[in-house]
Parts: structure tokens; C-alpha cells; sequence
């Protein structure tokens, strides 16, 4: 679009084409045609069925008080679009701007928006992942099954894996009454995303609760009886536990594999692009019609030295979503920069956890007010004297004072904003364990000498 | 009818559970566990939650009156 007028006529009678048919691609529908966009809309998504919500996924559905079918997303207004449902596209073509769909079909588009979003990574031996009794956690398909599960009454659950998702679903046990067994291969549950501090907490919790917490070991088998049951999971350590159910919750892998060849700057990092949603290509050069938004995103943020950041994030869904539909239909002039911090709730153990800004952008981390041991707190993180980050243990009342702490890059450590004073207040290094996901990725490699030939080729991506 | 909550947003001020305690319960001391498809005779209480909320962190169903529209098709 180079002239207003051109804008005009795109925003009149253009055709958007949204590859992702779930949180992100149907808040991105809704305000493009909110922002007065009447030419045609296609929404192309491999699941049937209209949009749906998956937080309560692991919360309501598998407590069992809502059923698994009944998280269908409100609409905020009509979208009137043609929904393409069921069929995956498996190609994108932007030499002459069409969406390749696996049965074959081909969708023109003007302006394309992706939000493929992630799906659960399976369990690594694809016959033990097959036997009945494991499951994963992502889809509608997968909560409800994993309900029936948990309402047969199983003698014991092992969740694998001790991240959100993962602790989400021993608390629902232990809630249902039911036996299991956490194992972790980090020191702690949640240690990876919020770190060391955090992480012990989170495993007393977890152990108050009467979960069999087993961390810093590995699954290394999963068995199965005659009938092909899961019936029991086997150590690196050389011990076993006898269950029923096994969850395999060890995180997500982003749907980027359908755009390989497509040009852009998409990998199992996801896909690159600037603070207006719109995507990279494999030089790194901003490209006029391609958009991206959701979990599949990694986008800049100027709080964190811009680096490239993708978030697994409810809300960031809904706000990038929102600023890749304003700068699909409007002008250079008028865009919109995805500038929020990121923010992340998770309900378990009866406690709500809230964090605000990237814990892993941090080098150390203070209790600055309430108490650890009545799991009543924040704590906040800094990096470089500076405040990156908070996490609250019902305390989310607090997180908006940290917001703005990190918006205006206050001294670390903040001073206590309330009587509620920890007795001990002193910082402590952060400790993650390894390389951060921040800086993962890195599966491009520089080729060519002359400025004028040198470009990006797409390294060979390793998947598991 | 549906409902979503952006739970990012709610401080847990429970003002929700009060008015429609059968779509929203507290789970401890201040997370919210609601149900999004709550039966269509609690519509009038849902709604009221909704306004009520502090920080207008309850969606509702736009497309009210009639259903929402059937448009998933495999086509
Ligand atoms: C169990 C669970 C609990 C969660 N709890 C929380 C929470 O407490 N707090 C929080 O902040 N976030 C939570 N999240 C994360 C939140 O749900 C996501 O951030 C959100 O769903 C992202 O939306 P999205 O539209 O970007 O991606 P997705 O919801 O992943 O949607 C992507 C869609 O694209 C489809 N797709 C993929 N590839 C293709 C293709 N090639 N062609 C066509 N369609 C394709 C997928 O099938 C899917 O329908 C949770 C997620 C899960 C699974
Ligand atoms: S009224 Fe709003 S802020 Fe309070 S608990 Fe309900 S949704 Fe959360």
C-alpha cells in the first residue's frame, strides 16, 4: 500500500487471509472488521469447530465442573468471514501471495495474518506416547479425555514435566483426590520460567499438597501392559512408579514448520517480527504483508534491549492480535507499536499466580513484600539495578505498582510499598537453570561477503 | 451463553462471585474460576457481574439474541 488511495481500496475490497483460527486469529478478525475493513476475510484454522479458550483447559474442564466442549470463545461482534476448517495449510507463497492449503486448494490474500500458535510437545517414543493412558494437554480433544481419565478414579496420575501446565494438573489430582507423581528434571517445579526462589516455593506447595514431587530426574520409559495400558514409568535413577495416567507436559513446539521455504524469518523460535506484528524475512528485512501475533510471535521489546521475546501468554495473544489488525488496515503513519509488558497468570494449589514483565530477564530477585511462608508475597526481579520483572502469590492486587516500576526502569530493589514488610529482604542471584530462553534459537547462520550478496540462509532445524 | 475472563486483567475482587455465584467462584483466597458457558437463565446475573466488574475483566457474548452464528464450514 503506497498511497492513501490504495488504502482506501484495500480496506474497501482487499482480501486478509488468517492462518490460525483460535484466541489470536479471531481477535484479529474482530478488529479488522472493527476498524472498518469490508473486503473479504478467510479464516483458515486445522481445528474444527468455532474458536475456544484453552486456559480453563487445564482448570475448570479438568476439575470437571465445565465440559471440555464448553469454553467456546465470546464473541466481542460478527466477523462475517468464510471459515476454512479442518485442513492445515501446509505452504505459504509469497511471490505470488497464496496460502497453500494440505488438501491442495490454494487462498489468494493481499494481507496474510499467522497464528498458528503452538502445539503440545508429544512424549519422544512415539509407541510409548501411543499407548492408552498418556496423554498431553492442548486441545479441547485432549481435556477430555484426560478428564474421563481422572473421573475413572486412576490409582495414580505422573505428570511429566513441572511447569505450568504440568502443576496445574497435579493440583486438579490432589483437589479430585487422586495419587500423583510430579517429575521434574530442573531442581524445582517452575524453576525455568521464574527461577530458584519461586521454584522452591512452588515445591513446597506442590509437597503441602500431597504430590510425590521427584525433581531433578528424567522419564526415560514409559510401560505398558499387555492391553497396551500405561501402567508404569521408569527413571534415569533406576526407580519406577506404577500409574494409570501418565500427562506428558514438557512445553510447546511452535506450528512454524509449514512456512519453511516461505522466505521469513520462522523457526522453532517462532517468527520473528517488529513491534507492529509485522513479520521478518530470513534477512531480518520487515515485509509489507505478512503479519504474525500470538504464541507463534517473537516480537522486540524496548524493555528488554529489544530483544526478540516470545510468549506463551494469554493476554499478549489477545494485544498483539489487536495491533497486527490496526496495522494490517492502516497506513505507515498510523501504525500501532505492541509495547505492554507481558503478563501471565496461573491458578494451582489454590493460590493465583501473576507475574508482570520477563522473570528471565533478571539477575536477581527479592521478596519485597508479604510472606514466602504463607505463600503471600512478591517478589521482584532486577537486572542490572534496574526492576524487570514481578511475580505475585495472591497478591495481584500489587502487580499494576510493579508494572509501572518496570515501565520507568526504577532503582532494583524497590522498597516495600506496604506495612507488610518481609523480615528478610535481601536480593539473591536469580539462578535459572541454563541458557535462557531468551536467547535460544539462534538456527540461522550468515552467508555471502559482498554487502550486496550477503543474506540469511535457514540452518538445518533439528526437531524432537 | 459465553464468557471469557482475562484473568491477566482480574485483581480478584470477587464482586463477580457475589452477584453470579453459580458462573463465578473464588478457589482460595483470590483466583477466579468461572464456568464460560453458563446457562442462558443466569444471563441477567452474568451481566450484572460483568458491569460490576472493577477492572471490566468479563466478556460476554456480543452476539446475544440469537445464537452465534454456525459459520465454521468445511467448505
Ligand atoms: C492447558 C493450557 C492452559 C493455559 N493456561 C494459561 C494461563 O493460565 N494463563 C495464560 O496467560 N495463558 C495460558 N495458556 C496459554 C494460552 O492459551 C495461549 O497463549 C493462547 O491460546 C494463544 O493463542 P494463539 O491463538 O496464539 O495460539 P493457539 O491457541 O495455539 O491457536 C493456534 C491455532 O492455529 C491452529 N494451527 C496450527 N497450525 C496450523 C496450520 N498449519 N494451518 C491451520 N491452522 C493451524 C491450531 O490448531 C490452533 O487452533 C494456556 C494454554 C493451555 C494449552
Ligand atoms: S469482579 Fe472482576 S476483578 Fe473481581 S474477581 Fe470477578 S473478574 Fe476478577
Amino acid at each position: 500500500m503506497t498511497s492513501a488511495d490504495n488504502l482506501q481500496a484495500f480496506k474497501r475490497e482487499g482480501r486478509i487471509v488468517i492462518v490460525g483460527a483460535s484466541l489470536a486469529g479471531l481477535r484479529a478478525a474482530e478488529t479488522l472488521r472493527e476498524e472498518g475493513f469490508t473486503g473479504s476475510l478467510t479464516m483458515i484454522g486445522d481445528e474444527l469447530g468455532e474458536p475456544y479458550d484453552r486456559p480453563p483447559l487445564s482448570k475448570q474442564v479438568l476439575t470437571g465442573w465445565v465440559a471440555a466442549d464448553g469454553t467456546t470463545l465470546p464473541r466481542r461482534r460478527d466477523v462475517d468471514a468464510e471459515w476454512l476448517l479442518g485442513v492445515p495449510a501446509s505452504g505459504l507463497d509469497l511471490a505470488t501471495n497464496h496460502v497453500r492449503l494440505a488438501d491442495g486448494r490454494d487462498i489468494p490474500f493481499d494481507r496474510v495474518l499467522i497464528s498458528t500458535g503452538v502445539r503440545a510437545r508429544p512424549w519422544f517414543v512415539e509407541s510409548e506416547a501411543a499407548l492408552d493412558g498418556v496423554f498431553v494437554l492442548r486441545t479441547r480433544e485432549h481435556a477430555e479425555g484426560l478428564q474421563r481419565a481422572l473421573a475413572a478414579g486412576p490409582s495414580r496420575v505422573l505428570v511429566i514435566g513441572a511447569g505450568f501446565t504440568g502443576s496445574e494438573i497435579a493440583s486438579i489430582c490432589r483437589e479430585r483426590g487422586i495419587e500423583v507423581t510430579v517429575a521434574e528434571l530442573a531442581p524445582a517445579p517452575l524453576v525455568g520460567a521464574l527461577g530458584a526462589m519461586i521454584g522452591d516455593v512452588a515445591a513446597d506447595m506442590q509437597r503441602a499438597h500431597g504430590v510425590d514431587l521427584r525433581c531433578g530426574v528424567k522419564v526415560t520409559r514409559l510401560e505398558g501392559d499387555a492391553q497396551g495400558r500405561f501402567c508404569r514409568a521408569h527413571f534415569d535413577d533406576g526407580s519406577t512408579v506404577d500409574a494409570d495416567v501418565a500427562v506428558v507436559a514438557l512445553g510447546g513446539i511452535r506450528n512454524t514448520e509449514w512456512l519453511r521455504g516461505s522466505g521469513l524469518a520462522a523457526g522453532v523460535w517462532g517468527i520473528a517480527c517488529d513491534t507492529g506484528c509485522r513479520a521478518l524475512d530470513l534477512n531480518g528485512l520487515v515485509t509489507d504483508d505478512v503479519f504474525a501475533a500470538g504464541d507463534v510471535a517473537r516480537c522486540p521489546n524496548p524493555v528488554y534491549e529489544y530483544r526478540l521475546i516470545s510468549l506463551e501468554h494469554w493476554a499478549n495473544a489477545v494485544e498483539q492480535a489487536e495491533v497486527a489488525a490496526h496495522n494490517m488496515v492502516n497506513g505507515q503513519a498510523d501504525r500501532w507499536p505492541h509495547l505492554t509488558l507481558p503478563v501471565f497468570w496461573s491458578i494451582q494449589f489454590g493460590v493465583n499466580i501473576k507475574s508482570v514483565g520477563v522473570p528471565t530477564f533478571a539477575d536477581e530477585v527479592i521478596v519485597s513484600q508479604g510472606s514466602v511462608s504463607d505463600h503471600r508475597f512478591v517478589a521482584v526481579y532486577g537486572y542490572r539495578g534496574r526492576v524487570t520483572a514481578a511475580v505475585s502469590f495472591d497478591n495481584a492486587k500489587w502487580l499494576d505498582h510493579y508494572r509501572k516500576l518496570i515501565e520507568t526502569a526504577a532503582p532494583f530493589p524497590p522498597p516495600c510499598p506496604t506495612p507488610d514488610q518481609p523480615a528478610d529482604t535481601k536480593p539473591v542471584p536469580v539462578d535459572f537453570p541454563g541458557p535462557q530462553l531468551l536467547a535460544q534459537g539462534a538456527t540461522v547462520v550468515v552467508t555471502g561477503h559482498d554487502p550486496g550478496e550477503r543474506r540469511v540462509t535457514a540452518a538445518q532445524q533439528h526437531h524432537r | 451463553m459465553r464468557v471469557v475472563v482475562d484473568l491477566s486483567r482480574c485483581e480478584g475482587y470477587a464482586q463477580c462471585a457475589f452477584l453470579a455465584p453459580d458462573a463465578f467462584r473464588m478457589h482460595g483466597e483470590e483466583a477466579l474460576m468461572y464456568d464460560p458457558a453458563p446457562d442462558d437463565d443466569q444471563r441477567d446475573r452474568v451481566l450484572r457481574a460483568a458491569a460490576a466488574c472493577p477492572v471490566q475483566a468479563i466478556l460476554v457474548d456480543r452476539l446475544e439474541g440469537r445464537e452465534a452464528p454456525v459459520e465454521a464450514s468445511r467448505s
